[in-house]
């Protein structure tokens, strides 16, 4: 096996010159490594160092404080709530059904709740926080806290929950905030980032979604440490956010809870107005329904039972209903002939208890009718033969013009759900929504708030205010938004002359206060509060001519949904008035017994500012209203948490 | 030349052996080790499990191993050459098998207390049979085409196995490696530069076979280069890897954010901390300052390697020395290049550091042969 040496010698060589080469190329690897690690770590460095900030660095919204919401005097109608959470982190956790079990031993939570979070953590990571019950009382907590080393994972977190202390009394107005939907972000043009928080409370309904840019404030945020599977590892910094505004509403919530008290029972709704101001001091619809039990989520069986409920608990029918307003319109057909100057006051027109107009026959309510009748009769006898005339005489046009002037058939700018804007129709309505031309039949069938003609009993209290007034008053709603004063609602003068508007309030007068008057049963004893007033009864069903040779049967013997809406308006005291009313009670029957005494007692309530004296009333009426207002002291609000007595 | 014409007298032997062991080198790897053990220490967020202690276990097994193998005659080592060769292509057989009978990309054979990667056996048998093949044959035969298709077959046969499983990392370790030995044995210029200019052709073909049904990658290898190419494209997806890595990098700075203060790692953002991407970790700790004297403490080790075989008369020994010292200046420099964006991600550990049992073993070893050839030189 030997070798030449030369072999073995050159052989090494080879592999020594080799080698240098190699060795030389991974020298050159080497600095280019060191190259790159230089480029990369001094004259790039800031660079990536703000990548690796941003990397775990995040930010979170917190969300801000809701604005409150206060009544004219103060009393709280929305506010939030320290609302107590038992919270399970699952890793911490350990045996999570053993640690609920301890859990449900110590404080009442439904197996249901367990089985909720049991799945919601099977979904989730194992640091992510679970809600196991929200609305812990402090005693919860406080067991909770005590047997913290035998409940591991489990921690009580304070958060903030919408809260409505008036409970059902002011759901209509305030309505309720609820958790952000698909549907709401769908629907919203709203680019603000709290809205993308999962369950943020946005308002539903009422002023809470009217008024939800201004109750919500804006989002602060703070700074937290994440790893890359987005696990909080400490906060950095926070900036607390802008808490919303609070919103103090013209509403008197005394006056509101006993309003709906008295319309209780009813499917019905009532306005107050301030004449001053144009201030809505109630706002009352019946039945309603505990807002509260929104802001938790609804149960189903809740649920349906509102839906339904023939009486339509969910809608505020003082502001959404919209109804023929019967006998309350003919001022408005009155005014309107005034001003065309068609009609004297002191003119009588002759009631024969019908009127034959181009081949139909239209009846007064009262069948043998009312004799010669002049304008102050026509308010006072309701009669409706005396307004066929007037109505063919100013036209539709101009009773739809004078309906508009006083607020009916117009759209008011509340922050409420769902005003309605009724209907003064006319000529031009006709043809462009019927397609159709209007008939004379139709007007007469306007002139006394029929047909066509749809109201809501807050363009009735607009109306009625109107007239009071002389002044186009605006309702108001919002009365301050963070202490400042928003614009009044009281208005310029109307237009209509002065004394023509003396002569339709004397007119109520009468109505509410001579005997023979069709609203004198509702008349407020007191002089010095007498009120002026009208009712009105509005069919809902055709009188057919048979029925109408039988006997008209009476509205006790019918369907509810078959019965008249009975209407009242009134303004008091009649020299200088300071508050109009409006009341509708839906399928009612006749507007002075079924409205009237409830629109009397609200009346008496905002003229007193609290429990008017016994003597205001008429003598015979005084012991069933102690009786009734014993009554009204003593009832409870569905989701109310204190009387208004104890707030005020 | 070979041993038999050499006086072996002058060979230590006994325990004297341990006196001519290579200390300096010994002393290196020890340092990148423990570099190694801060670091697992360090991405465990402080904490010796999971994955320092069985490192240092490993280590002071491989130690062990070292200096028993580097006791044992070079001459031994050489005889067994062929037999360790044939030993890990048979076990590259076995796991190929294996993981077409449906068990995935496996890559290693469970031997109870450790999992062995048959690739990375391979890659120092490898170099241990190219070296003892050019030690048989004689130096004028080394550039014949005849020869050099015979040590290209040693090479590629495994490297193909490789592939298969796929492990384009080891591919090319072995293929860079294998290559180096035929170099530095002495086979002519010419061939290098076909094969270069072949390689280039190649890599042209591969990407052109994209999306066609003779494609030559799996779709991942394929994503892998695209990723290179531009990681910003895909951040979240195939290129987090790199971003994250690069971000890594970058951040540490001069001199870094400070022991166990690596945001990077500490907040999860880097995958694979703990094995392919610690060198990333390092760098963001100890910045600029660390990184690079991690790399002056591997480039040490190469030089007393390059050292060792330049001194060394025999031709086996300078050979082996020399391979294994690319393999691992290979491995290093790949897995660097790797996580500093220069090279795709091809899923080469950092060779001592990165968590891994087979590696550090196989490359204690490896400086086991190191050191029996430098202990057993012709003096």
């Amino acid at each position: 096996m030997r070798r030449p040496t030369r072999d073995t010698l050159d052989s090494a060589r080879t592999i020594n010159r080799r080698t240098l080469v190699v060795g030389g190329l991974q020298v050159g690897m080497l600095g280019v490594l060191g190259l790159r690690m230089r480029s990369m770590q001094i004259e790039q460095a800031d660079k990536y160092r703000l990548l690796a900030d941003e990397n775990r660095i995040n930010i979170r919204l917190i969300p801000p404080a809701r604005g409150l919401i206060f009544d004219r005097n103060g009393v709280k109608l929305a506010t939030n709530e320290p609302n107590y959470r038992a919270v399970i982190v699952r890793e911490d956790a350990g045996d999570v059904e053993a640690v609920l079990r301890r859990l449900q031993d110590l404080v009442a939570i439904s197996d249901s709740d367990i089985a909720t979070a049991i799945e919601e953590m099977k979904r989730r990571s194992a640091f992510v926080p679970v809600t196991i019950s929200e609305r812990l009382s402090w005693e919860d907590v406080s067991r909770i806290s005590i047997n913290a080393p035998a409940l591991p994972g489990i921690t009580a977190e304070v958060g903030l929950s919408r809260h409505y202390p008036m409970g059902a009394d002011m759901a209509h107005v305030v309505g309720y905030v609820g958790p952000v939907s698909d549907y709401d972000l769908s629907r919203l043009d709203d680019q603000d980032p709290l809205l993308q928080i999962p369950r943020f409370q946005i308002g539903k309904t009422g002023v809470e979604n009217k008024l939800e840019r201004t109750l919500r404030g804006s989002a602060g945020t703070k700074r937290i440490e994440v790893n890359a599977l987005g696990r909080v590892m400490r906060e950095i910094d926070r900036q607390e956010g802008v808490p919303g505004s609070d919103v103090q509403l013209t509403i008197d919530s005394a006056l509101q809870g006993y309003a709906e008290a008295r319309l209780d029972g009813q499917s019905a709704g009532a306005i107050v107005i301030d004449l001053q101001s144009g201030d809505l001091r109630a706002v009352a619809s019946t039945p309603g329904f505990d807002p509260n039990l929104f802001v938790r989520g609804i149960s189903v069986s809740d649920w349906t039972a509102l839906n339904q409920n023939k009486f339509r608990p969910l809608a505020a029918k003082a502001v959404q209903g919209t109804y023929p307003p019967g006998s309350t319109f003919k001022m408005v057909t009155a005014l309107a002939a005034f001003e065309a100057g068609v009609l004297d006051p002191e003119e009588t027109i002759y009631c024969k208890g019908f009127t034959d107009i181009s081949g139909t026959r239209f009846h007064c309510w009262k069948a043998s009718g009312h004799g010669n009748v002049n304008f102050q009769d026509s308010l006072r006898f309701s009669c409706d033969s005396y307004y066929y005339e007037v109505g063919q005489r100013v036209g539709i046009d101009n009773i739809a013009a004078m309906a508009r002037r006083l607020g009916i058939g117009v759209k008011h700018d509340l922050p409420l759900s769902a005003v309605a804007e009724g209907l003064a129709p006319d000529k031009y309505w006709k043809s462009r929504v019927r397609a159709e031309s209007w008939r004379i039949g139709d007007t007469v069938n306007a002139a006394i708030g029929q047909g066509y003609v749809l109201a809501s009993p807050l363009q009735l209290a607009v109306m009625i205010s109107r007239i009071a007034s002389g002044r186009s008053i605006e309702p108001r709603l919002v009365r301050a938004i963070d202490g400042v004063e928003q614009p009044s609602g009281a208005g310029e003068t109307l237009g209509i002359n002065e004394n023509t508007l003396r002569r339709v309030r004397a007119a109520l007068d009468i109505t509410c206060n001579d005997p023979r008057g069709t609203a004198y049963g509702s008349r407020i004893a007191e002089a010095s509060m007498r009120m002026g007033a009208k009712t009105g009864t509005s069919q809902v069903r055709q009188i057919t001519a048979a029925e109408r040779a039988n006997g008209i049967t009476s509205n006790d013997q019918l369907p509810w949904e078959q019965r008249d809406h009975a209407l009242f308006v009134c303004f008091a005291p009649v020299e200088a008035p300071k508050f109009a009313v409006a009341v509708v009670v839906e399928h009612g029957g006749g507007g002075s017994t079924a409205a009237g005494p409830l629109a009397r007692d609200i009346m008496l309530q905002a003229l007193y500012d609290g429990p008017p004296p016994l003597t205001a009333y008429p003598s015979h009426l005084r012991r069933g209203i102690a009786a009734q207002q014993e009554h009204i002291r003593n009832r409870t609000v569905p989701g109310a948490t204190a009387t208004s007595a104890d707030q005020a | 030349m070979s041993y038999l014409e050499y006086n072996v007298k002058y060979v230590p032997t006994g325990l004297r052996k341990l006196l001519y062991i290579n200390w300096p080198i010994v002393l290196l790897l020890t340092a990148v080790s423990c570099v190694g053990f801060l670091m697992l220490y360090s991405v465990a967020g402080g904490s010796a499990q999971p994955w320092m202690d069985p490192q240092m276990k490993r280590f002071g097994i491989g130690m062990v191993l070292m200096i028993a193998v580097g006791m044992v005659p070079i001459w031994f080592w050489r005889n067994m050459a062929a037999l360790a060769y044939l030993s890990s292509l048979a076990l590259l057989v076995v796991v190929d098998v294996a993981g077409s009978i449906g068990m995935g990309a496996q890559r290693w054979i469970d031997l109870g207390a450790i999992r062995l990667q048959p690739s990375e056996l391979m890659k120092i048998t490898l170099v241990m049979l190219l070296a003892a093949f050019y030690d048989w044959l004689p130096v004028k035969k080394a550039s014949h085409p005849g020869w050099v298709l015979v040590a290209v077959t040693i090479i590629l046969v495994p490297t193909a196995l490789v592939m298969k499983q796929p492990d384009l990392g080891t591919a090319i370790l072995l293929l860079l490696g294998g290559g180096t030995v035929m170099f530095l044995a002495g086979v002519h210029w010419a061939y290098f530069v076909t094969v270069i200019g072949a390689g280039v052709g190649l890599v042209a073909t591969v990407l052109k076979s994209r999306g066609t049904s003779w494609q030559l990658l799996k779709d991942y290898q394929f994503a892998r280069i695209d990723t290179f190419l531009d990681p910003g494209n895909d951040p979240l997806g195939a290129g987090y890897h790199i971003t994250q890595a690069k971000i890594a990098l970058g951040s540490g700075g001069w001199a870094g954010r400070g022991f166990m203060q690596g945001t990077q790692s500490r907040l999860n953002f880097l995958p694979e901390k703990h094995t392919d991407f610690i060198f990333t970790t390092l760098a963001e700790e100890f910045g600029f300052i660390g990184a690079m004297s991690l790399l002056v403490l591997y480039a040490l080790i190469i030089a007393f390697c390059i050292s060792s075989a330049m001194q060394n008369k025999d031709r086996f020994s300078s050979l082996l020395i020399l391979g294994i010292a690319m393999t691992f200046f290979l491995f290093f420099a790949v897995n660097m290049s790797m996580v500093m964006g220069l090279a795709p991600v091809v899923g080469v550990p950092l060779p001592l550091v990165s968590y891994g049992g087979s590696a550090m073993l196989v490359l204690l070893v490896a400086f086991g042969l190191v050191q029996s050839a430098h202990v057993h030189r012709p003096r």
